[in-house]
């Protein structure tokens, strides 16, 4: 378990990360969220004891990472943003290394290189330079660094950044398939990410937390929760019907053809039988008719919207 | 092997993965080449010694132990390789001392290439080998001190350049502290002692009688004293400077 209480951290009078606390379990795959800017890197530089905390702890399953510092690096796996490696080494040459300083010897150092390059699919580049390799490979080298001593705790820093789609959907699988009995901390800014791969999302801004819960409950928060999204072969007059259905809040036209609209549920309560009653008594022309479960991109806005005002006034 | 080890023979092997060990190797030796035989009169003198050779060290290591030291952290921070090394399970004193003897075992063996030279002087004639085995010795602690001001300019900077800029800069003055020509500058009100002490830095000082065959345990201690202490100030300098 990962206990943060606490944490804050200042770069002389910018205050990066601010009274940050929460804790995360095995099993978890959280999600960390937030602008560019709101902390993030910083936070996981000091959990992974790159950087000391200003103020407050972190401790990794009881060790702290500031007093029982090679304890703790022991159980974490860690991607720093950019996956960093040293460019004039073999993949293979690199991962040895890692194996060695992560305490494996003799026969073991082979085994665990091996099984890291299968677990990323890094066969075809394995006596390569990685200062030659792409992109994405890269990426899964630093994966493949991260996980090399299976460890109990997982911090990845924008572990898809600049992965074509079907390289994303890889690490997402893996991140899950690792995921049961670890725990793993994913950031990133690629919302539907976090709805893939996470249990659970913090979102911060300004070094603060301003949403913490599961994706759904996020996305519960959204307007759009509950929202009924409908597309119509022929225009027809939405509005006039709509007007007397209890629980409706409003309508908006989703597509400048006119033909899309949101309708808005009030207090996000199911609107779902009243409209599509309503839709039947009057004969909507209806090709698309669905319930919105939420956009998280629109609590995301909202909710770091509303600290930067409260911030900056 | 622990850590240290590990992270020595990953640094080491780097620079033979890359050309900077052999470029180094071979330019080291042509210069002292040309300093030992051209400049140092190494014929002329008739002498069976290898004081022309061991004299244009401390000038020749000013250019060419920069050269190596300069990247030693400033390249590690540049590619946030020292995020990915430091949050692994290491000591910060084992990277610092595994990296910083890389680096001198690297001048070590340039300086052991240069044994053609002490095979030529005991054929010429009959040199005291004993002379020569300290020399060599204090010429390579000599390059540890050197290194060891390079690891900390290189810990206070991203850009490698300007690490060797400010190495070469502050071994200079290390270099000329003992020497005669600035030790004579100081004006008469100056007290003896603060004089005395500043020779005492000097690396001069301590080499010269090494190499001139004076073998006292105290100049090695210099030497070992002086590479510790740079190697505290570089460790001191990383947990400062690591997060920009």
């Amino acid at each position: 378990m990962i206990e943060i209480s606490h944490l804050t951290k200042k770069f002389d009078q910018f205050v990066a990360v601010d009274d940050l606390s929460f804790s995360v379990r095995e099993g978890e795959v959280l999600g960390f969220l937030g602008p560019n800017g709101a902390g993030k890197s910083t936070t996981m530089k000091v959990i992974t004891g790159f950087l000391a905390p200003s103020a407050g702890k972190v401790t990794i399953d009881g060790h702290d990472i500031s007093s029982a510092a090679l304890q703790a690096k022991r159980l974490i796996g860690y991607l720093p943003e950019g996956a960093p490696s040293y460019g004039d080494m073999t993949t293979l040459e690199f991962l040895r290394f890692i194996a060695q300083i992560r305490g494996f010897r003799g026969a073991e150092i082979e085994q665990r290189v091996d099984h890291v390059i299968n677990e990323v699919a890094l066969e075809s580049v394995r006596d390569q330079s990685i200062e030659t390799l792409s992109k994405g490979f890269k990426r899964r080298v630093g994966l493949a660094q991260a996980i090399m001593h299976d460890p109990k705790v997982l911090i990845l820093d924008e572990p898809t950044d600049g992965l074509d789609p079907n390289q994303k959907h890889h690490v997402r699988a893996l991140i899950k398939s690792l995921a049961t009995d670890k725990i793993v901390i994913v950031s990133t800014h690629i919302l539907e990410e976090v709805t893939a791969v996470c249990s659970r999302a913090v979102i911060i801004a300004n070094g603060k937390i301003v949403a913490d819960g599961t994706p759904a409950e996020l996305e519960s928060q959204s307007r759009f929760h509950q929202a009924i999204r409908v597309t119509l072969t022929d225009s027809h007059d939405l509005l006039a019907d709509l007007k007397a259905v209890p629980g409706v809040a409003s309508v908006e036209v989703a597509e400048s053809n006119g033909l899309a609209y949101t309708i808005f549920a009030e207090g996000g309560a199911s609107i779902f039988s009243q409209v599509s009653e309503v839709a039947q008594q009057k004969h909507w022309p209806i090709s698309e008719f669905h319930v919105e479960r939420g956009q998280l991109e629109d609590v995301f806005r909202s909710v770091t919207q509303q600290s930067e005002g409260r911030a900056n006034g | 092997m622990g850590n240290l080890g590990i992270i020595f023979k990953r640094e080491l092997y780097s620079y033979f993965a890359t050309p900077l060990a052999y470029v180094f190797i071979v330019i080291f030796l042509i210069t002292n080449g040309i300093f030992t035989f051209d400049l140092g009169g190494f014929f002329l003198r008739g002498q069976a010694d290898l004081l022309p050779f061991f004299g244009f060290h401390p000038w020749l290591y000013l250019f060419m132990v920069p050269a190596i030291a300069m990247t030693l952290w400033a390249d590690e921070r540049k590619t946030g390789t020292i995020e990915l090394l430091l949050t692994l399970p290491v000591r910060l004193v084992d990277a610092v001392l595994g990296k910083f003897l890389a680096a001198w075992v690297l001048t070590g063996i340039a300086l052991a290439l240069t044994f053609p030279i002490w095979v030529t002087v005991n054929y010429l004639g009959d040199p005291d080998n004993g002379v020569i085995v300290a020399a060599y010795l204090g010429s390579w602690f000599m390059a540890g001190g050197f290194l060891a001001i390079g690891s900390c300019m290189s810990a206070c900077t991203k850009n490698s350049v300007i690490a060797f800029i400010l190495t070469v800069a502050i071994c200079f003055l290390f270099v000329i502290m003992g020497s005669p020509i600035l030790l004579n500058a100081f004006p008469s009100w100056v007290p003896q002692w603060l004089v005395d002490a500043f020779s005492a830095m000097g690396f001069l000082t301590h080499f010269d009688s090494i190499a001139k065959g004076v073998l006292d345990i105290r100049d090695f201690l210099f030497f070992s004293v002086f590479i510790g202490a740079w190697l505290l100030a570089s460790a001191i300098v990383i947990e400062m400077k690591k997060a920009n």
